[in-house]
């Protein structure tokens, strides 16, 4: 198996429980029939790895490198699943990677070192979640429409930023994240990172009022609104929160990279979106869970492993991600019919 | 009558669903020319009867016969084949497209077996239309400009566009005024002269007397009667056959003297442009107001005016004599007012989330420290509210979805309890729930007045409103006619109020 912190299984989706069953039966009870099938297609992944590849698939060095790979677009996915469950969509993610990034590694940054980089990240992430979020939330825009604004503008930002040069790091504590050396039990710290962000997405999601209003409002906006609840800020909140996650993913990307680049988090928006959706997170809101969303990422990113191992080209791997996409949610509607 | 066999005949039905036993061997007959109502209460079988009609589910067992010969249905277009057209309740129109291509949707004529020849379209939807007595629908109109009543007429010259020669129609006066009204039940009297056979779904019992013939009664699944005569049969054994008791006398008794006690809610000359006039309104703890009038009277706009969900051109609202910020619903619900409003699912109920969590969601902060919720306390909260008004089934954990309307509003109703509110905003309290339950539910109203909140109540049944409420309002055109103790009013005069407007009593009596 996997090295990675396993990730507590949510409720969503399933009828909570009543309380008055053994603590293993409820566990067992809101594992989801979802939840579990995606376990097993992980799992089945896994094991196509090492019979195929046995050698490299289940090399440790890969499996760190796996598992790193699915820290950055596993930070974007946990905020886009909070974003998509309350009934929003941030197609902005990957430019505001790139724009973070960027930003992060002028020369004028860098000269602040350690702290300068991993600050302006967030901020820049969370400015411009703050402009989606007032957009969306005040401004009254469609949350599509809004987003892709911003994907264009911090795209073409970070493009004037760099003028299209790879910009490197030479602030040494920062490189040195990305070697073995800062490896904690062979865990290399950007996975330590993720799996702190998950582990506190889905405490976020599921046990507090931020959370419950979240799938209030994507379940249905005006009866949230009717029953109390701030939808506007809520929704400014979220596009903050989407935004801090690429903050913190353009922080790994430049540990993992060594470099800012205005081609850094290209099409993360649609890899968030699709793990999230398969996951189970329900595209028109309303139902969110971090579990299947990390599972999510997870499966893409063997899935990415294993056929660059089999030296498949990417159009197939494209192709295969396509076809998961259908499969998923084909299997999710058939068991959302029989319930 | 004639010996000629029955147009439709349906005999044994069984339908049955995953856990649900939806139809029980029914039997229903229906004779061309004549209006057939379909009586029974939530979930007795209605709507699945007419859609195996419909040829939208299969049945499992049973068969069906049209002019003596036997059929099946295979799907809905076999259907309207044969000539069975099907107005559901939720109408399906195209909003942006005209009238005239509604009307011909799937059948457009055309030329040449591909286009379609707008002006003949335009011609026969106009035709239809006139028969329908509505002429005065552009049929180049957009269907999403019209009202509800006129997409009614649409939706009518849709099946009439057809060789129909039975119509169902399933609650066709959910949405209609009275002249609307009216005007539908004389279209049903043409439509039964031409030989079309009309199989009519209503809540409202004076309707079937009106103008149905005959009447089946579905209960669980099973016609517990079939044929009965619509005119003559007593409204009890109406009653009695869909509930399989005796409803005597629905309303709870009001307490005998007005609790005294200064007003928890005060309106000082609140108005909205457009939609009514500057309203003033008093509410003292343990007392139920009543707002009677029409559909478009301004009634619902009232309420989530008050409530801060839209925002009054003048005017204020005030809670135990402090004044709410205007326009701001966090406002209205900090201060104790709270809302049941009309469309409990499109307005209060997160549909896919458990009982517990609808009835905890204006309550949240309560149950939290530092944005952590202590579940245990909230799952206990929400237990307490819904045992108290008796939801069932008792389990708060099961999704709100599958609760009945009755239980539904009774969420809604635990919302306000839980979050302690001290004016409750009630919008049709009973829209869509059954006979059986409404009892139940004006009881647990009555009793929340008893014990102290103040009540304000919207309801197009000026029945219901006349046998609740302690005082009645009656609008008309967003503008309060007339004000009395409940007790002094009859519905006669409530609807002669709300047609006339006739300011015959000014002086207002202050009720003892």
């Amino acid at each position: 198996m996997t090295q990675h912190v396993s990730p507590p299984r949510d409720g969503t989706g399933t009828v909570p429980s009543t309380g008055e069953l053994p603590a293993w039966r409820t566990v067992v009870a809101r594992a989801d029939v979802r939840t579990l099938s995606l376990l097993g297609v992980l799992a089945a992944l896994i094991v196509i790895g090492g019979v195929t590849r046995p050698d490299e698939f289940l090399d440790t060095r890969n499996l760190q490198l796996v598992l790193t790979q699915a820290s950055v677009i596993g930070v974007v996915t946990v905020g886009m699943t909070f974003v998509i469950t309350s009934g929003g969509i941030d197609l902005s993610v990957g430019a505001i990677v790139a724009l973070s990034s960027v930003w992060a590694t002028t020369v004028a940054t860098q000269e602040y070192g350690f702290a300068g980089i991993l600050l302006t990240a967030v901020l820049v992430g969370l400015g411009c979640g703050l402009v989606n979020g007032l957009l969306v939330a005040y401004g009254g825009m469609v949350p599509f429409i809004a987003t892709l604004a911003m994907l264009a503008s911090a795209r073409g930002l970070a493009l004037q930023i760099t003028d299209g040069r790879t910009q490197i790091v030479s602030v040494d504590n920062i490189l040195k994240l990305g070697e073995r050396d800062s490896y904690v039990l062979g865990v290399p710290p950007l996975v330590l990172v993720f799996a702190v962000v998950t582990v506190i997405g889905w405490l976020v999601l599921n046990r507090t009022t931020f959370g419950r209003r979240t799938v209030a409002v994507g379940g249905n906006a005006e009866a949230a609104r009717l029953a109390g609840i701030d939808v506007r800020r809520q929704r400014l909140y979220l596009y903050l929160l989407s935004g801090l996650c690429c903050g913190i993913a353009a922080f790994l990307l430049i540990i993992l990279s060594g470099s800012g680049q205005n081609t850094n988090g290209n099409l993360y928006e649609l890899d968030a979106i699709a793990a999230a959706i398969i996951g189970g997170t329900l595209l028109s809101g309303g139902r969110g869970t971090i579990t299947g969303s990390v599972l999510g990422v997870l499966i893409f990113t063997t899935i990415t492993d294993i056929f660059a191992l089999n030296n498949l080209q990417s159009d197939v791997q494209q192709i295969a991600k396509g076809a998961i996409i259908v499969a998923a949610v084909l299997v999710q509607r058939r068991t959302a019919s029989t319930t | 009558m004639a010996p000629e066999p029955p147009l439709l005949t349906m005999s044994g039905i069984t339908k049955s669903f995953p856990g649900v036993r939806a139809l029980d061997g029914v039997d229903l007959d229906v004779q061309a020319g004549e209006v057939h109502c379909l009586l029974g209460q939530n979930g007795a079988g209605k709507s699945t009867l007419i859609k195996v009609l419909a040829g939208a589910h299969q049945p499992d067992d049973g068969t069906i016969g049209w002019r003596g010969e036997p059929v099946t249905l295979r799907s809905p277009i076999a259907a309207m084949r044969l000539g069975i057209a099907t107005i559901y309740q939720e109408l399906d129109l195209v909003e942006g497209l005209s009238v005239a291509e509604n009307v011909h949707l799937g059948h457009e004529p055309t030329a040449a077996g591909f286009v379609v020849r707008g002006k003949a379209a335009k011609a026969s939807a106009a035709a239809l239309l006139k028969r329908l007595g509505h002429p005065e629908i552009d049929p180049a109109r957009l269907v999403g400009d019209l009202s509800a009543a006129q997409r009614q007429i649409v939706s009518m010259a849709r099946a009439l566009s057809h060789d129909v020669r039975l119509i169902v129609m399933d609650e066709p006066s959910a949405a209609l005024d009275p002249d609307e009204v009216d005007n539908l039940f004389r279209i049903v009297g043409d439509l039964t002269a031409d030989g079309v056979a009309v199989v009519y779904i209503s809540h409202r019992l004076e309707e079937i007397r009106r103008i149905g013939d005959r009447v089946t009664v579905l209960k669980d699944g099973r016609a517990v009667a079939g044929g009965l005569p619509a005119r003559s049969t007593p409204t009890r054994e109406v009653v009695a056959l869909m509930t399989g008791r005796n409803v005597e006398y629905l309303f709870p008794d009001r307490p005998r003297a007005r609790p005294p006690g200064d007003p928890v809610l005060t309106v000082q000359g609140l108005s909205r442009q457009g939609e009514f006039a500057p309203l003033d309104l008093e509410l003292r703890p343990g007392e139920i107001v009543g707002l009677a009038g029409l559909v478009g009277s301004g009634r619902s706009e009232i309420l989530e005016t008050i409530y801060g969900a839209r925002r009054p051109t003048t005017g204020r609202v005030s809670v135990n004599g402090r004044p709410l910020r205007t326009g701001s619903v966090r406002a209205a619900v900090r201060a104790g007012l709270g809302l049941a409003p009309e469309e409990r699912k499109a307005q209060a109920l997160l549909m896919l989330e458990s009982v517990t969590r609808n009835v905890s969601v204006s309550s949240m902060s309560r149950f939290a420290h530092g944005g952590w919720i202590d579940r245990r306390a909230e799952r206990g909260a929400a237990r307490a509210a819904t045992r108290e008004l008796s939801l069932r089934p008792d389990n708060p954990a099961v999704p709100v979805g599958t609760l009945s309307g009755g239980n539904q509003q009774k969420a809604v109703l635990a919302r306000w309890l839980l979050r302690g509110c001290r004016v409750l905003l009630l919008d049709e309290p009973t829209r869509g729930v059954d006979v059986g339950a409404r009892a139940e539910l004006y009881a647990v109203i009555r009793r929340l007045a008893d014990e102290g909140l103040a009540v304000l109540l919207v309801s197009s049944e000026v029945p219901e409103v006349l046998g609740l409420a302690d005082r009645v309002l009656v609008l008309r055109e967003g503008r309060v006619v007339h004000t009395a103790p409940a007790r002094d009013l009859d519905e006669h005069r409530v609807l002669d109020l709300v047609l006339e407007g006739s300011p015959v009593a000014g002086e207002e009596s202050p009720a003892s």
